[in-house]
């Protein structure tokens, strides 16, 4: 690892100012992916900018949402009392993500900010748009088992890996940040981005910003809810496939539906249009089925993931299914 | 036998030729990345020189205190082994991957391979070496031995902290809770069994750990 400065300030308005000022600082809040970059050169900071110093561990509920500090972290979010009675899905997410050592470092703002895990971004010798703008992709003609099904580029098919955020994007929390020109508030469909011609850019977030929390809006989805994380072994695994569902049921008819899949696009894939046909319908297999159908449409395979193909509808389906207290 | 040992030799060449690039590649960093890194911090702050300074440090270590100073980029993980030479710890993967190198701070079981010292300022750490009491092991410590809950042993002093905090955090009430939450501690020798069994034991024991 290179050289860098560290500096650890007890304001906001301090953490903000370090990172907006220096081309070349980042925040660092658990380091669970930060240093792991740094060590293997993908990354090079010269600045480090610590936020631990800063009151933004705060989970609480407020009228109409649920607060979460954006340093509460994992391990406390997933075990936390008001997420589990109001957020519940958000809580399954989270406890399937990494392992317990990790969840006890990694933060809520960390978690949305983490960066592929594409092998190539990770490898130095070989050419990545993400990691360099402009050398290419070693992905799309390379081994690309863990690779994007949905909004991929010809410059970037890389996925999204966090399960955390495949249920903030079904909860259609806010990403609430401040920065240098002030503070603001980002929907959660608009803070990640696809790739297009600027896979160098993960997020909407601009230089400077800080995540202050995230705020999930009541929505009376704390019942019939599932996160189903597809992976290749049963735990301490990045999703292959993941899906977070919630439906509010009445007598048997879906009066709400959310849905979003992990492991399969440049962001967390929000599924707009099956949770549209899934409304007013009766809770069946049968309308789960054509709810995964129509959600497929667009997608795109390359040469070692086209089991995702089957793999993401049979996913939405089972994730439906126990979402819905359904017998198999 | 040429036709065995012509591909081993190409196999060898670009494995070579692979690690001199990287040499290479890692020299050019050292020498381009370095210097900038100076200047740039010198247009940009006030205070050129602390980029390279070591910066003060205090850590209670199982009980003592250590005041150190440490330059901002070693890990916990490298500070307790090189410079308190606490060993116990050990270094398996260095990316968060196999649980080798787990303690904990202030309680809470983390891997000291990804976090930065500095940022553990004023904490109070746990190590392998801080379980036992002088002679007298440390209950799960004696499991893991009553039970076989190792064979090289490497993945140990990891497995015997994640199993400590696992109960402490009242995750260990079945087998299927145990597997799941002691998932972040990869065992190469495949000690899983016994080392589930050692520590349900020492759950069932009831003893506060
Ligand atoms: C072996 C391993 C397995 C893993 N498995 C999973 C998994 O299965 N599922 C999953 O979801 N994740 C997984 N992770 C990823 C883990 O969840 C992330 O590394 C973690 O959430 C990052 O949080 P952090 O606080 O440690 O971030 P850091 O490493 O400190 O920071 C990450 C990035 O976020 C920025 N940042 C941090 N906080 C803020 C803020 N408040 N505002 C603006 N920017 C900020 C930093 O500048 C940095 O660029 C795994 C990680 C490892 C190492
Ligand atoms: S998929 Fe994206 S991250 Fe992976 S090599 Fe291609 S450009 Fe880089
Ligand atoms: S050495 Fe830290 S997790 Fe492997
Ligand atoms: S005992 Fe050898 S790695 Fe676990």
């Amino acid at each position: 690892m290179i050289q860098f400065e560290y500096v650890k300030p007890s304001t906001q308005k301090a953490a903000v100012n370090a990172v907006a000022k220096n081309a070349n600082a980042q925040f660092i809040a658990g380091g669970t992916n930060l240093v792991d970059l740094m060590k293997r050169g993908v990354t090079a900071p010269q600045k480090l900018v610590d936020i631990n110093g800063l009151p933004l561990k705060e989970i609480k509920k407020t009228p109409g949402h649920l607060y979460i500090g954006a340093l509460a972290l994992n391990s406390v979010v997933a075990g936390n009392n008001l997420v589990l009675q109001h957020q519940p899905l958000l809580a399954q997410a989270l406890a399937s993500g990494a392992s317990p050592q990790l969840r006890n470092m990694a933060t809520v703002g960390g978690n949305i900010m983490q960066r592929t895990r594409c092998s190539y971004f990770y490898d130095t010798v070989l050419p990545c748009n993400k990691r360099e703008p402009g050398t290419g992709c070693s992905a799309i003609e390379g081994y690309n088992r863990m690779h994007a099904i949905f909004g991929s580029s010809l410059s970037c098919i890389a996925v999204h890996p966090s399960d955390m955020c495949v249920a903030l994007a079904t909860l259609e929390a806010v990403v609430m940040v401040s920065g240098p020109g002030g503070d603001r508030r980002i929907p959660f469909a608009d803070f990640h981005r696809l790739p297009g011609e600027t896979p160098h850019i993960d997020n909407n977030l601009q230089k400077g910003e800080l995540i202050v929390a995230i705020e999930i809006p009541d929505n009376n989805l704390a019942k019939n809810i599932h996160y189903l994380k597809v992976r290749d072994r049963a735990s301490y695994a990045f999703a292959l496939v993941s899906v977070a569902a919630a439906l509010q049921i009445n007598n048997g008819t879906i009066e709400k539906a959310r849905l979003a899949m992990g492991g399969v696009a440049h962001k967390p894939w929000r599924l707009f249009e099956a949770e549209k046909m899934l409304v007013g319908k009766e809770a069946t297999m049968e309308h789960f089925k054509a709810a995964a159908t129509l959600a497929m449409t667009g997608a795109k395979a390359f040469e070692h993931n086209t089991f995702k193909l089957k793999m993401a509808p049979n996913s939405i389906m089972e994730a439906l299914r126990v979402a819905a207290g359904l017998e198999v | 036998m040429d036709h065995l040992i012509f591909p081993t030799n190409e196999n060898e060449l670009a494995y070579e030729s692979r690690r001199d690039f990287l040499k290479q590649s890692t020299m050019l960093t050292a020498l381009v990345l370095t210097p900038a890194a100076i200047l740039k911090a010198g247009e940009n702050d006030e205070n050129i020189a602390s980029a390279l300074e070591k910066l003060p440090l205090t850590l209670e270590v199982n009980g003592i205190t250590h005041k150190l100073a440490v330059e901002p980029r070693v890990t916990l993980l490298d500070l307790l082994r090189e410079q308190l030479h606490l060993t116990g710890t050990k270094k398996g993967c260095d990316h968060g991957q196999c649980g080798a190198c787990t303690v904990h701070v202030n309680g809470a079981r983390i891997n000291s391979c990804l976090t930065l010292a500095i940022m553990q300022n004023g904490q109070k750490i746990t190590t392998i070496e801080g379980l036992a009491r002088g002679e007298q092991l440390h209950p799960m410590q004696e499991a893991f031995i009553k039970h076989d809950g190792f064979q090289c042993g490497y993945c140990t002093p990891g497995q015997i902290m994640s199993a400590v905090a696992c109960i402490n955090e009242g995750h260990a009430n079945n087998r299927d809770e145990v597997r799941e939450f002691m998932s972040g501690n990869i065992c190469r020798c495949g000690a899983y069994p016994n080392i589930v069994d050692a520590i349900l034991e020492v759950k069932q024991g009831g003893k506060k750990i």
